[in-house]
């Protein structure tokens, strides 16, 4: 055996000629010099990484990776009218992209009409505005629901926006069961993180339950939940915070769906998680690479789980939305693409590659085409799609990789002992340990100890502006007027009847996607159903703390 | 004006859920020496200027990222007027594009910090352009 690290560290490094007093990643990790063997203590190939495709799937979820399949590439699309972002999706298709991801507007995903009062302002500005089946009809217009893969980004009326889209594809003769995609529907994050509510955690999770349970028997290729970090993330978590809670939300999941008597192999092996990829490239990659080694322990020894699909995390990735910067925004195209390797080296299934002008508006066609180049660039020009995990066995890669799963594993130790994630919610831990990391990383940035190019250093005074998407208010008056015409045009008996059935599943506990899935054929709106649950389940008031 | 401490309310209008920026310029005007309430998020213009009255406040500190900024702002700069808080200084930050600056100062806004801005930027235009209201 060659020298020690260590004894090779105050032998031969001279410290003193560091360039920096302190080396640490953006979640403040404090990084060695080198890594070596002695940094891998107690590790072997066989426990901790084992072959891409087997436990504990640090390699990878599948055996071949990106050589049998590439990564969906799946870009985040949603504004205006249905129409509008319809004509979005087959210019997106038509450019290449393999799957679709929804974006709705804040009233659709708050559950209010376009024509409520507190939509003001708001409809089609963040999404696309979505108030009743006629919407969702017109949203997937001649885009074929059996051959893509659709992705929808709606937590706390996920319900009602899924029970639409299988009520558009029972009109067109679809089964439910030929229908492929993922539902976001993860409402313990908006809790910690991005904050989009109705009701408080645990009716909220009861519906998540109900619906694990209605796509495991009707929709099986249907991924119920999306388990996400990625707004943990953006709320300012470290790297181990986004890790830690998403994985301890997911517990809470299959913990509420065990309870309610479902077999974990018949629901787990259609969880997914979506996880961000931020700047800090190696820390990023040894972040998915600890999530799915973790992952597969805590459904095999917390759960019992044996499929092996049960135990494999797979995952969607975004690039870091608040890393980007409005000054300078062609600079956001280069740590787009850093990020987006960094997924690809993480073992990401699919990919949504930022715009370079979303800290400004909502993408331009030009830009959102930049984007998505980026990802095929990475994919059919770099060659890293030809080698599964090529970091694996880096002694870096792998020494952040254990680092990064220690952190977790004490996180999600410590939520245990409040009692589980519910709880440790209402008590504030998560959502504060990110508020104190957030402000610590402002402080860094306004100190000039960390660095965003363009912002805090590099600045120039001279920028090109670059051509905005708008959104007229014609839009908001349309839409609100759409809404107002149908309502009066409808079945009122059936719409009272169908509202009816959904209180009457919300008060008793049977599952309420049947009674929704009818009561949306029935035109009842995404606002009246969200009535319902405020009404039987009660509203949460943000906590406030600072 | 010695021993009166400004009091600022920091408010999130609008029905997004970035609360991010909010909850770090609360505490950076906290730590910075001012009285900060904060409402939290999703409140209509009404409970804003409800608010400013109710806590008594020098300043309002609005931040929003959906993009409901023309329609928001006026609309709570019109109720404070309505309540005699016509004199409370109103400023703001999130994902506001430069063109819509100059309408919403016109519309009585007094500043409006866009990404990039540091906490130090905010509390040095607090304390030199908010005053006690007398």
């Amino acid at each position: 055996m060659a020298e020690s690290k260590s004894a090779w560290l105050a032998r031969a490094y001279p410290a003193t000629a560091d360039r920096l007093p302190a080396y640490t990643t953006i979640s403040d990790m404090a990084v060695d010099p080198v890594y070596a063997p002695e940094d891998l203590n107690g590790w072997t190939y066989a426990t901790d990484l084992g072959h891409p495709g087997e436990y504990p799937y640090t390699r990878g979820a599948h055996a071949s990776m990106y050589r049998g399949k590439l990564w969906t590439m799946r870009q985040f699309a949603g504004f205006g009218t249905a129409e509008d972002t319809n004509e979005r999706f087959k210019f997106l298709l038509d450019q290449g992209q393999t799957g679709l991801s929804t974006a709705f507007d804040m009233p659709t995903l708050m559950g209010y009409d376009a024509d409520h009062p507190r939509a003001l302002g708001e409809v089609g500005r963040e999404g696309v505005a979505v108030s009743s089946l006629a919407d969702m009809e017109a949203l997937f217009a001649d885009i074929p629901l059996d051959k893509v893969t659709t992705s929808m980004t709606v937590n706390c009326t996920a319900s009602i926006l899924l029970a639409m889209y299988f009520a558009v594809a029972q009109r067109r003769g679809i089964p439910l069961r030929a229908l492929g995609g993922t539902i976001q529907n993860d409402m313990l994050k908006e809790f910690i993180a991005q904050k989009e509510w109705i009701s408080p955690p645990e009716p909220s999770v009861r519906v998540i339950v109900d619906m694990i349970a209605f796509c495991a028997q009707e929709a099986p290729r249907w991924h119920a939940v999306s388990i996400s970090g990625y707004h943990i993330r953006e709320a300012g978590s470290t790297a181990a915070q986004e890790l830690a809670f998403t994985l301890a939300d997911g517990i809470g999941y299959v913990q509420a769906a065990v309870e309610r008597g479902l077999d974990v192999d018949r629901f787990a092996p259609r969880l997914s998680f979506f996880f961000n990829v931020h700047n800090d490239f190696f820390e990023e990659i040894a972040k998915l690479r600890a999530a799915r080694r973790l992952w597969a322990r805590i459904m095999r020894e917390r759960f019992g789980a044996t499929n092996p699909r049960s135990l494999q995390l797979r995952t969607h990735c975004q690039t870091a939305g608040c890393s980007l910067t409005a000054q300078q925004p062609l600079n956001n195209i280069v740590r787009v693409a850093i990020q987006a390797l960094a997924g690809v080296l993480g073992g990401t299934q699919s990919l949504h590659t930022n715009s370079m002008d979303e800290t400004l508006a909502l993408p331009s066609e030009q830009a959102v085409l930049v984007a998505l180049r980026t990802q095929q660039i990475i994919a059919e020009e770099t060659g890293v799609a030809n080698i599964v995990d090529p970091l694996g066995g880096s002694y870096a890669v792998e020494a952040l990789t254990e680092r990064l799963e220690r952190e977790a594993v004490a996180y999600i130790e410590r939520i245990d002992q409040m009692g589980g994630i519910i709880r440790a919610i209402e008590l504030g831990y998560p959502q504060k340990e990110i508020a104190e990391a957030s402000y610590r990383y402002q402080q860094q940035l306004d100190r000039g100890d960390k660095v965003m190019v363009g912002v805090n250093k590099y600045q120039s005074a001279q920028e090109p502006p670059l051509e905005l998407l708008r959104i007229g208010n014609d839009v908001e008056r349309k839409q609100a007027q759409r809404v107002r015409e149908r309502k009066q045009a409808r079945d009122g008996a059936a719409v009272r009847t169908a509202l009816a059935a959904v209180r009457e599943a919300a008060k008793t506990g049977a599952n309420l996607m049947p009674p929704i899935i009818e009561a949306v054929h029935r035109e009842c709106t995404v606002g009246e159903i969200s009535d319902v649950f405020r009404s039987e389940f009660g509203v949460y008031r943000d906590p406030a703390w600072i | 004006m010695p021993g009166k401490r400004l009091r600022i309310l920091v408010a999130k209008p609008g029905l997004d859920g970035h609360d991010r920026g909010a909850k770090i310029i609360a505490r950076a005007l906290r730590d910075a020496g001012f009285e900060v309430i904060y409402t939290g998020l999703h409140q209509t213009p009404e409970m804003i200027a409800e608010a400013a009255l109710q806590e008594d406040v020098d300043a309002v500190g609005l931040s929003i990222l959906s993009g409901a900024h023309m329609t928001l702002f006026p609309a709570i700069i019109g109720l404070l007027a309505e309540k005699g808080l016509g004199d409370v200084a109103v400023f703001g930050g999130g994902i506001v594009p430069a063109e819509d600056i100059p309408e919403l100062k016109k519309q009585g806004v007094r500043e409006i910090f866009t990404p990039g801005a540091t906490t130090q930027d905010i509390i040095k235009w607090v304390e030199a352009n908010v005053r006690p209201r007398s």
